[in-house]
């Protein structure tokens, strides 16, 4: 048998407060298991479940981002090597190196497709508001003329590797308006930054490629060391990929140039360095929209905008500090 | 031809999911998947490339009396989502191949013989509504029963909506609707009442509206959707002078180190 007290009567006196001034009393126990029960609010969302549709791109489509970079950027090097006279070696492996990249980008295009045996419904329209249709067109172009500018003799050589080359110069940025002009924060964020950053990782890889196929000229020295330094200028979002990308494309590479660029070998070394760099950017921006469109919710939504607030004069009410 | 809209109403949704299974069994869509979120009753979860109709069930916290209800009852409100049909659409201006068009009735809808699941539409639905089927390979979502206006008739989810939440109509008559209804609730005392058209928005207003209470960001709606060709501009630009500096220090490089 218990007696009351004074402390058991004032707990009693204590629950009732409680109970009148917040209208409910919880303590371990009273609250069934697993509660509060998730509640939909303007602060997570609905249930923080995710607004939008994560990138459905798989390996092909940074990969891809990566050679055809390259490829643009080489055909581009090619035309100027060949306009300044430069070594006909150099003229020769820039234009292959065009090939080759515009002839791997087009299959891994079509491997991404969720159905690529209609790849060429690609070509139906050309949609100037639709960067992947500037793009297909673009790769398509690029295709041709930088493999006619290998098969083809002299003149009409030079003639599609110059059309290449202005292609090219697409080859390497669009990839940036492509991401930019999308739903997902990350990118949309970025659109400014993203074609130049993929414009100047497209140098330094194309650089790296020709320096690695035995040209040694100042040129593609030059333009490694510019390429490095925009990317260091580069003001990405914190995510690991994207900046061990960024440390391999910016300073390590233009270290190892500025320091000791007169030794081939370490031109070599910083060439290779800048190619995993490249390519490793292009999957680091690729994972971070995935994990972006993962995380967001319409309650993460940056822009705090004009429609409601003031017509809001019942606000749902914010979930209970406990969870 | 009629330019048609859904108003959906959350006010009068009683969470049936009637909609959800007219949707799946009109248009054929197959299963996608059976799991147990534990949100609430709602087990869909989302609008995918399988699920063109979706319940929410926007549980909120208990407040008695909140939003012009009796003393004895609590805020716990149902909305079936659906393709916003934008009139700016992202999904639309974004498909390469065109296979997304307008209809006659002004609904977004997907041409399956022509889509080749290139997945450009899903990052460019600001709503998160269009999806790749993965076994499929094409971009699946609500066609605004495209088949059945064909027909004069009204979309399977509206038809088989038992309380008139789900109404389909001339748009115009829609919107009027809307205001007449939110009206009629603030004049009951329901003032978080309001209506989601997402017309302030670069979205420039969408063909599926919804009158929803209180915050929309509880129902997964967002604030501020933009269709992303806002920005094509800035991001063409940016590409353009990219492509400049490439072709302009590729010049000086070679001027200054062309020769060994």
């Amino acid at each position: 048998m218990k007696v009351p007290t004074a402390s058991s009567e004032a707990q009693l006196e204590q629950l009732r407060r409680e109970a009148e001034l917040n209208g409910r009393v919880d303590r371990p126990g009273i609250r069934p298991a697993g509660s509060p029960f998730p509640q939909a609010t303007s602060e997570n969302g609905y249930y923080g479940l995710p607004l939008l549709k994560p990138p459905v791109w798989t390996w092909e489509v940074p990969t891809y981002f990566f050679v055809g970079g390259m490829g643009g950027a080489a055909a581009v090097i090619g035309a100027m090597a060949r306009i300044s006279g430069a070594d006909p070696k150099l003229v020769r492996d820039a234009r292959w190196a065009a090939a080759v990249a515009a002839n791997v980008s087009t299959p891994l295009l079509i491997a991404d497709l969720g159905r690529p045996s209609r790849f060429l419904n690609m070509l139906r329209i050309f949609k100037p508001q639709s960067p992947m249709s500037v793009g297909a067109w673009i790769v398509a172009a690029f295709g041709g003329a930088s493999t006619a500018a290998i098969i083809f003799p002299r003149r009409l050589a030079d003639l599609f590797a110059f059309t290449s080359a202005a292609l090219g110069l697409g080859m390497s940025t669009y990839t940036g308006v492509l991401l930019g002009a999308t739903a997902i924060p990350v990118w949309s964020e970025h659109k400014r930054l993203l074609p130049i950053h993929f414009g100047a990782s497209a140098v330094a890889s194309a650089a790296s490629t020709l320096e690695l196929m035995g040209n040694d000229q100042k040129a593609l020295h030059y333009l490694a060391v510019g390429a490095a330094a925009v990317e260091i200028c580069v003001t990405a979002p914190s995510h690991p990929l994207i900046r061990l990308g960024g440390i391999l494309s910016g300073p390590v590479p233009l270290a190892l140039r500025l320091i000791r660029g007169r030794s081939s070998r370490v031109r070599r070394a910083a060439a290779l360095i800048s190619l995993a760099g490249s390519l490793i950017t292009r999957f680091a921006w690729v994972a971070a929209g995935k994990e972006n469109a993962r995380a967001y919710t319409a309650a993460t939504d940056r822009v705090d905008d004009m429609r409601s607030g003031s017509e809001n004069r019942n606000p749902i009410p914010q979930v209970s500090s406990e969870r | 031809m009629a330019i048609t809209g859904f108003l959906t109403d959350s006010t009068l949704c009683i969470g049936c999911k009637a909609c959800e299974v007219a949707c799946k069994e009109w248009n054929e869509v197959p299963s996608d998947g059976f799991v147990f979120s534990g949100l609430s009753y709602d087990n869909t979860v989302a609008l995918g490339h399988s699920t063109w109709r979706h319940v929410k069930f926007v549980e909120c916290e208990p407040v008695i009396g909140h939003g012009g209800n009796s003393g004895a009852q609590v805020t716990w409100e149902f909305s079936s989502d659906v393709c916003k049909h934008c009139e700016n659409a992202g999904c639309l201006e974004a498909c390469p191949t065109g296979s997304i068009v307008r209809t006659e009735f002004g609904g977004v809808y997907v041409q399956p013989d022509v889509c080749n699941g290139c997945g450009y539409c899903v990052v460019t639905c600001p709503f998160g509504v269009i999806d790749r089927r993965p076994d499929d390979g094409r971009a699946f979502k609500c066609t605004f029963c495209y088949d059945r206006q064909k027909f004069g008739e009204q979309p399977a989810c509206a038809k088989a909506c038992p309380t008139g939440s789900i109404l389909f109509g001339d748009l115009e008559a829609m919107q009027a609707a809307a205001d007449a209804r939110i009206a009629k609730l603030h004049g009951e005392g329901m003032t978080d009442a309001k209506l989601y058209d997402a017309r302030d928005t670069s979205v420039g207003g969408t063909h599926a509206m919804f009158i929803i209470r209180g915050d929309e960001r509880a129902y997964n709606l967002p604030r501020n959707p933009e269709v992303p060709t806002v920005h094509l501009r800035a991001a063409w630009t940016s590409a353009a002078i990219a492509a400049g500096a490439i072709a302009l220090g590729t010049l000086v490089a070679f001027a200054i180190g062309g020769r060994k």
